[in-house]
Formats: structure tokens, sequence, C-alpha cells
């Protein structure tokens, strides 16, 4: 099963529907975020790590974008465990970012830590969402995304 | 059987399944998310967790046989099956990987290879648990039925 494939990130000529990028390195959890978003009525791009999200955004060194026109994001909705680049650490790369760092970063963690949900919301963190995700979650925050 | 026998053998089963405590709230999420656009989404996503659960597995037997085992490797293993079956309500298979992660953490390579053990009893039980309940479905559907789409758990 691909992570993002550039054919999801054409940029959309209707500008009304949320484009989420749901970063998560669980396969099943990225399948799952995926549909609730897709139920909640958002155009969703997966990546399966940080750096692929960043690459994505548009966010990494060099400032490359494959694509012509940046298809604009709305919200990014992350794990917080992953291998490599944490949840938290992409987190701080968005919000370092001139041209990201005004779109909401959603965390996502199985694990119930005050410090590491406060860590997150200090550095800027929409929201923070226990797993497993259900759909009430997911209304919650695209309600909220789209006021 | 009538169609309608059918669905109560499913209704049956899956109360049953719930009640034994193999699945939880989250496999009833994962049935809702299944529409007409969708209408296989549940076995899709358990399939996937049966065969990301297998690899797992198998990497954990690994793992677990080295000389030197690797603890910080056979935690993030547990840590992946933890997060899927919670994700899917396969609520034994999480617990059973709960306690495993504890081990992990104590180091203890005997305790960890019996929770390895627990775990794979716990996958295979609810695996046959899910395909007996999705072949009930595929009965259903052959006879031109359909899957109730409510579960009643009064009385």
């Amino acid at each position: 099963m691909a992570a993002g494939s550039s054919s999801n990130w054409v940029m959309e000529s209707a500008h009304d529907v949320p484009h989420v990028l749901a970063v998560d390195d669980n396969l099943i959890d990225r399948k799952l975020v995926e549909k609730l978003l897709r139920n909640s009525s958002c155009k969703v791009t997966t990546a399966e790590n940080g750096p692929r999200a960043l690459e994505l955004l548009g966010l990494t060194s060099g400032g490359q974008n494959t694509m012509n026109d940046r298809s604009k994001v709305n919200l990014v909705i992350t794990d917080y465990c992953m291998p490599g680049m944490t949840g938290y650490e992409l987190l701080k790369k968005i919000k370092e970012s001139s041209v990201m760092k005004e779109v909401p970063v959603v965390i996502m963690s199985s694990e119930n830590i005050p410090t590491r949900i406060n860590k997150c919301m200090e550095e800027g963190a929409q929201m923070f969402i226990l797993k497993p995700l259900k759909q009430s979650d997911v209304k919650k925050l695209t309600c909220q995304l789209m006021n | 059987m009538d169609v309608g026998q059918m669905q109560r053998q499913w209704i049956d089963y899956t109360k049953s399944l719930f009640l034994e405590g193999f699945l939880d709230g989250q496999f009833l999420q994962l049935q809702q998310l299944q529409d007409e656009n969708n209408p296989d989404f549940v076995v899709e996503v358990v399939s996937l967790f049966f065969e990301d659960s297998e690899r797992l597995l198998k990497d954990l037997t690994f793992a677990l046989n080295q000389n030197g085992v690797d603890f910080k490797k056979v935690d993030a293993h547990v840590h992946q099956l933890k997060g899927s079956s919670s994700s899917i309500g396969a609520q034994r298979v999480k617990n059973a990987c709960i306690a495993f992660r504890n081990f992990c953490e104590e180091q203890n390579t005997d305790a960890c290879l019996r929770c390895l053990q627990q775990v794979k009893q716990e996958y295979c039980l609810v695996k046959n648990k899910l395909e007996t309940l999705f072949g009930l479905e595929q009965q259903i559907v052959a006879a031109g039925g359909s899957i109730p789409t409510e579960l009643s758990f009064s009385g």
C-alpha cells in the first residue's frame, strides 16, 4: 500500500473541500484516518513518515517543490510516535517554516501522557487526539477547521 | 436457512465476540464506516491487519530468539501491533501487547517469550473469529440479503 502518491496532490479548482495531510507510520491507522477524513468530506493525502510529509508540504531543504502549484494543505494530522522524525519534531518544523506555520497541526497518540500533550500544545498544536480515532473526533476537528 | 435466520446468526455471533472480549467498541467504528461506497471496508482493513500482524509476529519471534535481544526493537514491534489491534478493536490482542511491553521494559527475555505466545494465541483466536464472521456475511450477501447495520445490545 503506497504512501500518498503525487496523483493525489493535484491542485483542485474547488477550494472549499479541506485538504488534509495525514501522517502515520502504521498502515492500518493510515487507512482508518483516511476513511474517517473522507467521510467528513475532506480530500486526503497520506504520508508514512515526517520527512515524506515535509517533502509533500514543500518544506524539504533546498525548498524544492515538485508541483507547479503547491496544493494548499488546510490541516496536518500526525501520529506522535514515529521512528526517525516524531510527530512533535514534524510539528516544530512546520511551525518554524514561514510558509506553513499557519497550518493547523493535530497530534494523535495512543498514550495519554500530560507532559507530552503540554509539550505539543506549547509548540502550537491545534489539538491532541487519543487513538484509536473515532468518527466523532474527526467531526469535531473538521468543524473547527471550517470555522 | 433463510436470509432472516442467517442475519440473526450474524447478529448473535457478533454479539458473542463483544461479550467474550474479542472485540471492543472500536470494531463498531469500523462497521459504521462501511457503506455503499465502501462495501468491503471492514474486510479490507482487517485483511491489512492480518498481513501486518503476521509480519510483526514473525519479526518478534526472530528478534526474541537472538543471542543479544534488542529490546528496543522488540518494543517497537509490539507498539505497532498494539496500535493496529487497538485501531480495529481487537481488544484481547491489544491487552496482550500491553502486558508484553511491560516485560520489554524490564528486559526479561523469558517473560517476553511467554507474552509472545500469548499474543500469538490471541491473534489466532480473533483471526478465526473474524474469518467466521466474514464467512457468515458472504453467505448473507450470496443469498441476496444485507448485513445488519444495527446491533442492539438490549436483553
